[in-house]
């Protein structure tokens, strides 16, 4: 993965005049179970290469997740204005984030922000905290399969190469999928119930973030040409493990679709170009019938427009709900009670959730009942994050942010019914009142 | 009889991490009665090289579908893939484009 974004780098510099481009490197290494001291290494050897380069760069950490703000899983309007009010928004957030963790003397982020086109002025980049490292392996430990591991990290690397892009006013990001990626990805994608965003997942651009737009320029080569490319050009490289290293081969559904690809492109050469052909001619269209409105529902962790009908329970999803269903019932009574629909005291409760923000909603969060947060969060995925959610043991370990943007998304729900009913109630008694 | 060749091999992209991570290895073959080959020098390096997980690296005779070949650096495609014969002081290079190595 890495070479291909270097190789990448090797030809932004060309084109430096029209573009001031960045490079953000995510370390991931604390979810595949590496030792700090080799992830110190590793690190020391990129920043050595991009330093070389001489591009603006970033390096954060994979554990930076935990402390993201919910603002992250919003759609952001591409309209200007509206677009960057969010993201002052965002970008205030996170500083006081980070001056509350700098004043609780914990190491804060290792990303200043920078001036664009300046070559970076970032001294050693200090280690994430430990507790961020130990949540980590927690939410990674308790996946049970390869194959929602690989979909977690893909996710939560998205959420935070989103990040990194807003907060230092990057309105794209370049990826280094190549074309024999990209086909593996599309197969892979189809195989794991995503069908509905294979244009998006693997299309040229990815507009789904609203106003920081991805785009997958090495779309064009296939990974052989990068390969040769880079030996011919003795590009620097750094290897780093990735999560399924040293994996066999039917260890997940990625990796089984790689080998699957791969041979049959050995045997057959045109199998790469074919597949990837076919992704070129996918449109993004809405769903029949749905008007493409920012305010249609997202999916929380992948971010699409949700794909899930909820009145057609004769598909997969039907039968994915009753699934859900045994894990609703609390243990005890107590723990459904505030989640409810309708009620004074419920909305008392959501109000006092709407108004609060920061670390005092996440220690709320925290004080919940354990299988509170579930069904709000599966409620609010696609098919496809349903599916992999499910390999996760408990939803306890995800990262604050994406919890309490669930718990956010739920209690406006919520209000919105609300507020209607009382409209309604409201527009008959102003009848009556009018009639009489 | 085939004499003794001197042969470079390195391993890139990932997969010197089945070989203890070390990328290049000068190593020389030992006579024997055909002609050194890819087919053979692969055989030798599983028998000799490979320290782990040979089904990540070979599959069936060959190398496994994903892992390129470079045999001075020109792809071994042009070179006759596994019938090429090795010259002595030759470069042999093994990249693998899979995902993690």
């Amino acid at each position: 993965m890495l070479w291909q974004v270097l190789e990448g780098l090797s030809r932004n510099s060309a084109k430096q005049l029209r573009f001031l481009p960045g490079v953000v490197y995510v370390e991931e290494g604390a979810a595949c179970g590496r030792s700090p001291e080799d992830r110190a290494e590793t690190l020391a050897e990129v920043q050595a290469t991009l330093h070389s380069a001489g591009l603006p760069w970033h390096s954060v950490a994979l554990e930076e997740v935990f402390g993201l703000p919910p603002s992250v899983l919003r759609h952001l309007s591409q309209e200007p204005a509206a677009g960057d009010g969010a993201y002052k928004e965002a970008v205030n957030g996170f500083i006081q984030r980070q001056q509350v963790l700098g004043t609780q003397g914990a190491s804060d982020s290792p990303s200043p922000v920078l001036r664009e086109g300046q070559p970076s002025p970032q001294g050693p980049v200090r280690p994430p905290p430990a507790a961020q490292t130990e949540a980590l392996v927690r939410l990674f430990s308790s996946v049970r399969t390869l194959t929602a591991k690989e979909e977690l990290l893909q996710t939560l690397r998205t959420h935070l190469l989103l990040h990194v892009a807003r907060t230092h006013g990057y309105s794209k990001v370049m990826m280094g999928d190549s074309c024999t990626r990209l086909a593996i990805k599309l197969l892979t994608n189809l195989a794991l119930g995503r069908g509905a965003f294979l244009a998006w997942d693997t299309g040229f651009s990815d507009e789904r973030h609203g106003d920081v737009v991805v785009v997958r320029p090495m779309r064009e080569h296939t990974l052989k040409e990068v390969a040769f490319y880079n030996r011919l050009f003795t590009v620097p490289t750094v290897l780093t493990p990735t999560i399924s290293t040293k994996a066999p081969e039917k260890a997940s559904i990625h990796r089984l679709m790689e080998a699957f690809v791969l041979q049959l492109q050995a045997q057959f050469p045109s199998t790469v170009s074919t597949v990837y052909r076919t992704s070129e001619k996918l449109v993004k269209a809405p769903r029949a019938g749905q008007a493409p409105s920012h305010s249609s529902p997202h999916c929380l962790l992948c971010l699409c427009t949700l794909d899930v009908d909820c009145a057609d329970s004769a598909t997969a999803f039907g039968a994915q709900a009753t699934l859900v269903l045994p894990q609703r019932q609390p243990p005890n009574p107590q723990a459904e009670m505030p989640t409810a629909p309708g009620g004074p005291p419920a909305l008392g409760r959501d109000q006092s959730c709407c108004r609060e923000t920061g670390p005092s909603q996440r220690a709320h969060l925290s004080s919940l009942p354990r299988e509170g947060p579930r069904p709000h969060v599966l409620e609010q995925l696609c098919y496809g994050c349903r599916v992999n959610m499910k390999d996760l043991s408990s939803l306890d370990p995800l990262p604050p942010y994406i919890l309490s943007e669930a718990q956010l998304r739920s209690h406006r729900a919520q209000v919105t019914q609300e507020i209607q009913e009382f409209l309604i109630e409201d527009s008959e008694e102003e009848l009556e009142t009018g009639l009489s | 009889m085939a004499a003794p060749l001197s042969v470079e091999v390195e391993f890139g992209g990932g997969a010197e991490l089945l070989f203890d991570g070390v990328k290049k290895h000068q190593v020389t073959l030992p006579g024997q009665e055909a002609p050194w080959d890819i087919r053979s020098l692969l055989v030798w390096i599983k028998k000799n090289l490979l320290r782990e997980r040979p089904d990540l690296f070979i599959q069936g005779d060959s190398v496994r579908p994903g892992i390129l070949v470079l045999i001075n650096d020109a792809d071994w495609e042009l070179l006759g893939e596994l019938d090429y014969q090795l010259q002595d002081q030759d470069s042999v290079l093994f990249i693998s484009t899979l995902h993690g190595g």
